[in-house]
């Protein structure tokens, strides 16, 4: 045998594990999925955004050949769920927004369903509403919920230092409201679960969920049964993208018809459906106040923030959380007083999505950067270094900035892209004539990189046992929504046991045997998991080398696991194969199995009631430049280059991690410049791909990413997180471009080709009347 | 009851009869009749492309095709891409390139895909860019989209 040298699968290009099945049509989606005796269900949605329900009559439904179960509130106990605890799966009393949950069916087939919803007659009285938050927090305005006086949802304030001294002691200060709008998320697979109760009143739920524990606790009490009683199974989604870390109405309505009907019900939106109903991403009024000095030092931030809170209370007004986090630690502010207030309004509501609030607050932080250096005369490259905190340094909030380099991060942004160089040459070329514009704008933001102690515990368990042939089985808590943990996990128990990645199988989606995990949200799942994973490979690498230890008659630590071999870790000359081992450790005289288990708690903590807390074990920057070319007769942007320079701690899967970040950042780009949802009065105005656009192939602009490696102490390998930051920076820095062009700001995004040729008409118009 | 039509068509190779009702799309036919669903529904109007199969080598949106049209025509969906001898070559880029994350509107983009290789053979990046408008992908972003089928057809800027 040939000595078999030390081989790294980390930082290698891996495939995802559920490719080919993907790319084959073998995956059976939850949107697939059909059990024996499965019937279908449906809802009916009120339409209307504030109303009583004088009467509803179901009778006509009930008697239509097929139809199996037909419930209202009437028939369902009075449970409350949710996030603020307002709302029900079905509404009885008024309804509050299109959304409302009024009746739904049980049927053989999605036709007879609809036919059932059409014989259904409702009777109701329209209320005055309220779709604006200012408004909706005036006395006398419409009461949404009868126990929240003056339509009061969640608030949070965090206040740091002396603002007010601060101000009076800047030389520079600028004021801006930024409108930032409704988005949704678009996953391509509609939303859709399936439930079914066995005799003893157990609920087996299919679900598209990416938090299936907290799942359990959350969807319990809109059915009045225990926690401990649901078993969640996850088939494969489309998409989640942040849309499915709540339990939705559609979840305990399909559960409730199951019930009613003794059999399981499939619920599945149709994309219109989607569309009005699925969360939306939390939309918020900005004011932000910005002081500093003149050679550049940030002295202040003052931020209100104003959210509309829709009829109930999802993850979306929580987002302050986060955007709290930006506003006091996007560079080095010492002084910051932040008051952020929901209010219920009559609108759908938003849920988390991708970038959780740090979308909406980079949009303003990063465009005042801008317009803050261009005020003090600076180039944005300088002033942004100047702010930018260095390593362990802590935040107002608390956060430890452990292996921070973000100077590093914004002097590689602008030296690839010459940024200095071009932002003034473009500048000076603005007032030339000429129809084509060309600007350059950076933005950058900070994220949390090493999960969010945002509940009780952030941890994840692992399991992993070898069979006899030195396959290797790991049950972990963690998802997989299609952002690859599945490779992650692989290639960081191949480098531990010296098997191969395609040895290995990954069971993660049953609650029933899976360990915990909070779920895949804020950028934790490469860190959190893949910890645990390599935790939990370490205990099962060092029984190995034990055992063998024994049997080689060497040191353990002479030995190491490489190719299915245990070998001297000296020279890699091979002792005895891996799964020879592993037999002879399970058929000798004292038998022992390789099954271990680990459970991954980050060092990190809750934040105090003052908002004040470490509650991430990473943090991370990214710095985007967008070159964009603005066509001043059409108001279109064409993005010639995006550049993306991101702290990455180390990357595992380059494949992946590419991969994470380019759709982060055209689902970004969307965001910036195309992407809204038309609420009018309450009522979606756009719920289709038609009139909602998402980016396609034509639009997507060169891209060049750069992945800078701080090896941060606690992460898997050296990660961190890296999944949100992509979509959190492109809106601003394409903004800071367009004015680079064209120098006109746009508070309000998106910068839709209508709003681009109105604002530069406009200011037009403006200048030829003065002149 | 709506009234059915009788029609034989051949998918993936083999030939298929079955009475379907005249409002039916091709697309339901496949899914729901035929157990083939490797075919995405995701809009249902023509707007996504993740119901993309080819019928006499064309691409089309299935669930704005009548089941009833597919007779005496050769349909392939994503299912038959795949034979005895492996993955298809456009499957296997997807793969490989990290085309795939969650994967629900790939069915659809590969066989765009494959009518684009079929057809043209060689293009310019606009011209793969332009052949892959009517297919939307949430996670990748097409970028590594395009690295698959610059893999199988060769792509010049």
């Amino acid at each position: 045998m040939e000595p078999i040298a030390k081989k790294s699968l980390i930082g290698q290009r891996v495939p995802k594990p559920d490719a080919p099945d993907k790319a084959t049509g073998r995956t059976t989606y939850i949107n697939d999925m059909v059990l024996p005796k499965m019937l279908y269900g449906k809802i009916l949605h009120a339409g209307r955004p504030h109303a009583l329900i004088k009467n509803i009559d179901v009778s006509a439904a009930k008697a239509l050949p097929g139809v199996h179960a037909v419930l209202t509130a009437a028939d369902v106990p009075e449970m409350f769920f949710g996030v603020g605890r307002d709302n029900r799966p079905l509404k009885g009393g008024k309804v509050r927004c299109v959304r409302d949950e009024v009746a739904a069916v049980a049927a053989e087939s999605e036709e007879l369903c609809d036919e059932a919803l059409r014989l259904i007659k409702v009777e109701y009285e329209d209320l005055p509403a309220v779709f604006d938050p200012a408004e909706g927090a005036k006395e006398g305005a419409p009461l949404i919920h009868d126990n929240k006086p003056g339509n009061r949802s969640l608030a949070y304030q965090f206040k740091h230092g002396d603002v007010a001294a601060a101000e009076a002691s800047s030389d520079v200060v600028i004021d801006s409201v930024f409108n930032v709008h409704y988005v949704t998320h678009c996953c391509m697979g509609t939303s859709c679960v399936i439930a079914d109760f066995d005799c003893d009143g157990k609920l087996t739920i299919y679900s598209q969920t990416q938090y299936p524990y907290n799942f359990k606790m959350d969807l319990a009490p809109a059915l009045g049964i225990h926690p401990g009683d649901i078993r969640v199974i996850q088939p494969p989604v489309g998409g989640a993208f942040g849309s499915k870390l709540d339990v939705y109405p559609f979840e305990p309505v399909c559960a409730l018809l199951a019930q009613a009907a003794r059999r399981p019900v499939k619920l599945t939106f149709s994309r219109e459906e989607e569309f009005i109903n699925a969360p939306t991403r939390q939309p918020v009024r900005i004011h932000m106040r910005t002081g500093a000095k003149k050679d550049g030092t940030l002295t202040f931030r003052k931020v209100d923030c104003l959210l509309n809170n829709g009829a109930y209370t999802s993850w979306g007004p929580t987002v302050p959380f986060v955007m709290m986090r930006t506003f006091s630690s996007h560079f080095r502010v010492p002084n910051v007083d932040i008051d952020c207030r929901a209010i219920y309004t009559n609108n759908p509501y938003a849920g988390s999505f991708r970038g959780y609030g740090n979308v909406q607050a980079t949009y303003a932080t990063s465009i005042h950067a801008d317009m803050m250096a261009e005020k003090l005369g600076m180039d944005l490259l300088t002033f942004s270094l100047k702010n930018a905190q260095k390593s362990g340094e802590v935040t107002p909030q608390g956060a430890r900035l452990n292996e921070c380099v973000f100077a590093e991060c914004l002097q590689k942004a602008a030296d690839v892209t010459d940024f200095t160089a071009k932002h003034a040459r473009y500048a000076a070329e603005r007032n030339k004539p000429g129809r084509i514009k060309r600007g350059i704008g950076m933005a950058s933001s900070i994220h949390n990189a090493g999960g969010a102690k945002i509940h009780k515990s952030d941890g994840c368990g692992t399991m992993i046992k070898l069979d006899d042939y030195a396959r290797a089985t790991v049950i972990t808590g963690a998802s997989e929504i299609g952002q690859g943990i599945d490779a992650v996990i692989c290639q960081v128990v191949a480098e531990e046991l010296g098997i191969p990645m395609s040895d290995i199988t990954i069971v993660n989606n049953d609650s029933a045997i899976a360990p915990w995990d909070v779920g895949v949200h804020a950028s934790r799942t490469t860190f959190i998991a893949g910890n645990a994973a390599q935790r939990a490979a370490r205990k099962a690498r060092e029984q190995m080398l034990n055992a063998a230890s024994k049997r080689a008659n060497m040191p353990a630590d002479a030995l190491d696991l490489r190719e299915g071999w245990v070998v001297h870790d000296s020279d890699g000359t091979p002792v005895l194969k891996i799964d020879k081992l592993l037999r002879e450790m399970h058929f000798s005289r004292e038998p022992e199995l390789v099954m271990v288990s680990e459970y991954y708690e980050p060092p990190s903590e809750p934040e105090n009631k003052e908002h004040v807390g470490d509650m991430s074990a990473a943090y991370s920057h990214a710095v985007h430049v967008a070159e964009v070319e603005v066509d001043t007769e059409t108001g279109e942007i064409r993005i010639v280059k995006f550049t993306s320079v991101q702290d990455v701690g180390r990357v595992i899967n380059e494949m992946g991690l590419e991969a994470q970040l380019e759709g982060g950042i055209v689902m970004g780009i969307g965001y910036a410049l195309s992407e809204e949802l038309k609420i009018v009065n309450g009522q979606v105005r756009n719920p289709s791909f038609r009139d909602y656009k998402v980016l396609t192939a034509p639009e997507i602009p060169p891209m060049e990413l750069h992945f800078i490696e701080s090896h941060s102490s606690t992460g898997p390998m050296g990660a961190k997180g890296i999944a949100e930051l992509p979509t959190i920076v492109p809106a601003p820095a394409i903004a800071n471009a367009v004015y680079n062009a064209i120098g006109i700001r746009f508070f309000d995004p998106p910068m839709t080709p209508e709003k681009v040729a109105r604002a530069i008409w406009e200011r037009d118009s403006k200048l030829a009347a003065a002149e | 009851m709506t009234a059915k039509v009788d029609i034989s068509f051949t998918l993936n190779g083999h030939l298929k009869k079955v009475s379907v009702p005249i409002d039916m799309s091709a697309l339901t036919m496949l899914r729901d009749m035929l157990g083939m669903t490797g075919t995405k529904l995701a809009c249902g109007e023509g707007e996504c492309g993740a119901c993309t199969i080819l019928v006499d080598g064309v691409s089309l949106n299935s669930c704005l095709m009548y089941a009833a049209e597919c007779d005496g025509r050769t349909v392939l969906t994503i299912e038959g891409l795949r034979t005895a001898a492996g993955l298809d070559p456009m499957q296997k880029a997807f793969v490989e390139k990290g085309a795939i994350q969650c994967g629900y509107c790939m069915p659809g983009m590969i066989m765009q895909a494959k009518y684009l290789a079929d057809t043209k053979g060689k293009m310019t990046h606009e011209e793969l860019q332009r052949g892959l408008e009517g297919n939307v992908c949430r996670c990748t972003g097409y970028k590594k989209v395009f690295d698959a089928v610059a893999a199988v057809v060769g792509v010049t800027e």
